[in-house]
């Protein structure tokens, strides 16, 4: 490319890993530095993300820029923070010993990112310190003394304006210099022997920060006004409550409202993509699976991605901003009554809309016992794919009058299904942390960062990357998934003269059959118990099964239409009212369960997942069925 | 709740040789500011007393207590030397004693007290 004085046989590709305490701008560098050139994989073992790109120096060596979770000291708390603890000592198995360490720090906040650096210098590897968002530094006054600080550490010291391609040029030449060095592999002694600091040794740390502080600040900077009066409204008792609940409204309102146009045109693709191949291929069985299997299921799920990718840009932005912290602030008090931590209130926010990007969300919960007990109640929250449930059936059952107040009887319904569903997650985390998950009630200790500008392509970022998740789980667990569902309804296949649906002949009849006296006591039909087969793999699912054991033909529209007319005349209001009861609870999602696997690595917590939803499924439906019973409801 | 006041009895303002306005950060009201005298881990274990050192909560340092939540007016904002903010509950800032600003007895940062003075 440009000058080329790279030592002769230089081959191997660098590693240089980025260290800095949460909020210090590091991912926005991450991304300046190495653009869209970004991979994410997983660590071995555990479910923390592995982020890492590329980028070609100045010289012209090829790095691999690994970006370490953020972090407050090597003693790490969460497992995110111990990923960056053994990368940085070369204990992480299949990861090698960094090249070089370059220790990101907030410009502004310099007295309390330093002591990272320090820890990080104990260890005697190369390393370089930049001091980002220099520019809003300067703009408070605040003048740091480059020469002085790069001196009083022995380490070369740039700064960086993360936002600016321009503004990581230093940085850049910083790690050309270290790179054209001989190449230091083997580890210092200081990693072997490196232990956790001790609160005397932290107390040293802040010491010598001091005394850094005072040797290269030549002048203080203005403290920062902006957040603190934002945050006179934001974090007021009161107003800062109705302010969350009006920022978690709209958001919501988005989710359903924006997600509608572009989740009806992915189902009339789908829609049309099976007319096509419907009129196109030749009848057979290969047929049916395409249609009826892959593309009906993959495209059930599918349909959720622009509720999902709405909801994460909502939550990105709010994050981006520096509002999460406060609604976990805000939320604390009433999770910590159920024994958990304020931050698990954006996973369970985020399980309103589909619980796969709740149970992902739960990593930044520090704790393993409050991350566990988030990601047990997760499925509790009511999320979209419950709805076309909940709307058929109170369509069918509940009569649309007016109460009271002006509030109409099926609204209320909805709401109280949605509300069982808080209720009942509340308290199975209160009965979980008291029981099984018994532990001590871990603190909260968080900072309440700055406010800035979302970053658009932090946001982006960040997007795309949940849109690959999510799509990836939709190419490998769920297709399969669906395949062997399709084959469970398919074969084997109706005698001849056969008068029922054909899905009453097959497996998912005989399951479905199987389980009837089971489901008896709470007023479920063979239908039903028939439909609950496919449902399993996915709520949704179990509207079309409906419409294919009512052997009702046509598009989605007219058969939930035709079947709303069925049910109501079918079924009594105790069996619709205990089916939905059933639905708030029930387990009806092997995606999810897929990812509690993912994010527990194991499968004993997803099967206990699986089993205590079964059970509170089949009580509240036992409940609901016979108390409508007694009172007339048969 | 027992260390809670275990921690109250112990820095009674009333009690003969405590520093007149010491008191536990737990107990302060939200605009109160002070200066940190000592971080015990004597409420939890030697992590609490870590993680608040890690958290900018060491001996010397400036804090203003900005805000606290509905319920029980718990937890609280504390801003740690006019630079960062951390959210923690009463329960664990019980862990950290806290005396007033202008102390003979602590180096004070000039510009730190003015600017507390004047807010």
């Amino acid at each position: 490319m440009t000058t080329t004085t790279l030592p002769l046989g230089e081959v191997r590709q660098a590693c240089i890993a980025l260290v800095g305490p949460p909020n210090c701008g590091k991912t926005t560098l991450f991304n300046t530095l190495t653009g869209g050139r970004q991979k994410t994989a997983n660590y071995p073992g555990v479910t923390v993300e592995r982020k890492s790109g590329r980028l070609r120096t100045p010289v012209g060596h090829t790095v691999e820029l690994l970006d370490l979770p953020g972090s407050y000291s090597l003693r790490a708390r969460s497992p995110d923070e111990a990923i960056t603890r053994d990368v940085v000592l070369g204990r992480q198995t299949r990861e090698a010993l960094p090249d070089a360490v370059v220790c990101v720090t907030d410009a502004t906040n310099l007295g309390q990112h330093l002591r990272l650096l320090l820890e990080l210098r104990q260890l005697g590897r190369p390393l370089i310190l930049a001091l980002n968002m220099m520019d809003i530094a300067q703009k408070r006054g605040c003048q740091i003394s480059i020469e002085a600080l790069s001196q009083q550490l022995g380490i070369p010291v740039v700064t960086t304006i993360a936002m600016h391609k321009n503004g990581v040029q230093d940085l850049l030449g910083q790690i050309d210099i270290l790179l054209n060095q001989t190449p230091t592999t083997s580890k210092a002694a200081a990693i072997d022997t490196w232990e956790e600091p001790s609160p005397e040794a932290i107390r040293a740390y802040h010491r010598e920060v001091e005394r850094l502080l005072q040797e290269a600040v030549i002048q203080e900077g203005a403290p920062e006004r902006f957040t603190r009066q934002v945050d006179q409204i934001l974090l007021h008792p009161v107003a800062g409550l109705l302010i969350l609940l009006g920022i978690l409204f709209l958001m919501f309102q988005a989710v359903f409202s924006w997600a509608e146009a572009p989740m009806d045109w992915i189902d009339g693709s789908m829609a049309s993509l099976q007319q096509w191949l419907s009129m196109h291929m030749a009848d057979s069985l290969l047929k049916s699976l395409v249609i009826d299997g892959i593309i009906a299921g993959v495209g059930g799920v599918v349909i959720f991605l622009p509720q999902i990718l709405i909801l994460f840009l909502f939550i990105l932005l709010l994050e981006d901003f520096g509002y999460m912290a406060r609604a976990a602030f805000l939320m604390d008090r009433l999770m910590s009554a159920v024994g958990l931590n304020g931050r698990a209130f954006i996973p369970l926010l985020s399980s309103f809309a589909c619980a796969i990007p709740g149970i992902m969300a739960a990593r930044t919960i520090a704790h393993p016992l409050d991350r566990l007990t988030t990601i047990l109640i997760a499925p509790l929250m009511t999320c979209s794919a419950r709805l076309p449930v909940y709307v058929l059936l109170i369509s069918a059952f509940i009569p649309n009058t007016v109460v009271w107040g002006g509030i109409g009887l099926q609204g209320l319904v909805m709401f109280g299904l949605y509300t069982t569903g808080i209720v009942g997650a509340l308290t199975v985390a209160g009965v979980l942390r008291l029981t099984l998950l018994r532990g001590n009630r871990q603190p909260l200790l968080m900072e309440l960062p700055s406010y800035k500008w979302p970053n658009p392509v932090n946001v982006l970022l960040g997007l795309l990357e949940r849109a690959r998740i999510f799509m990836r789980r939709i190419g490998t667990i769920i297709l399969s998934v669906m395949v062997i569902l399709w084959f469970l309804a398919t074969f084997p296949s109706p005698p001849e003269g056969a008068t029922e649906p054909a899905i009453y002949y097959s497996f998912a009849g005989l399951i479905g059959h199987g389980l009837q006296p089971l489901l008896a006591p709470i007023g479920f039909n063979w239908q039903i118990a028939i439909a609950l087969v496919p449902g399993l793999a996915a709520r949704e699912v179990a509207v079309a099964a409906l419409g294919t054991v009512y052997a009702l033909s046509g598009d989605e529209g007219t058969v939930t239409e035709a079947l709303t007319t069925t049910l109501a005349h079918g079924w009594t209001l105790a069996t619709a009212l205990a089916l939905l009861a059933w639905y708030v609870f029930a387990p009806q999602c092997l995606a999810t369960l897929a990812a509690a696997r993912r994010e527990t690595n194991s499968w004993r917590w997803p099967i206990f997942m699986f089993v205590y939803l079964m059970v509170l499924a089949y009580l509240a439906a036992f409940i609901t069925y016979r108390v409508a019973l007694a009172l007339g409801g048969g | 709740m027992n260390s809670y006041n275990e921690q109250k009895h112990r820095f009674d303002p009333s009690q003969p040789g405590s520093l007149g306005l010491t008191q536990p950060l737990g107990q302060m009201q939200r605009g109160s500011t002070g200066r940190i005298l000592a971080v015990s881990g004597s409420v939890g274990d030697r992590n609490i007393e870590r993680g608040l050192l890690e958290m900018g909560f060491v001996e010397g340092a400036c804090i203003e207590v900005l805000h606290h939540g509905f319920l029980g007016q718990d937890p609280l904002a504390v801003r740690i030397n006019q630079a960062m903010t951390i959210a923690l509950r009463r329960c664990e800032a019980n862990a950290v004693l806290v005396g007033p600003l202008h102390d003979a007895a602590v180096d004070t940062k000039p510009g730190m007290t003015l600017e507390y003075a004047s807010s």
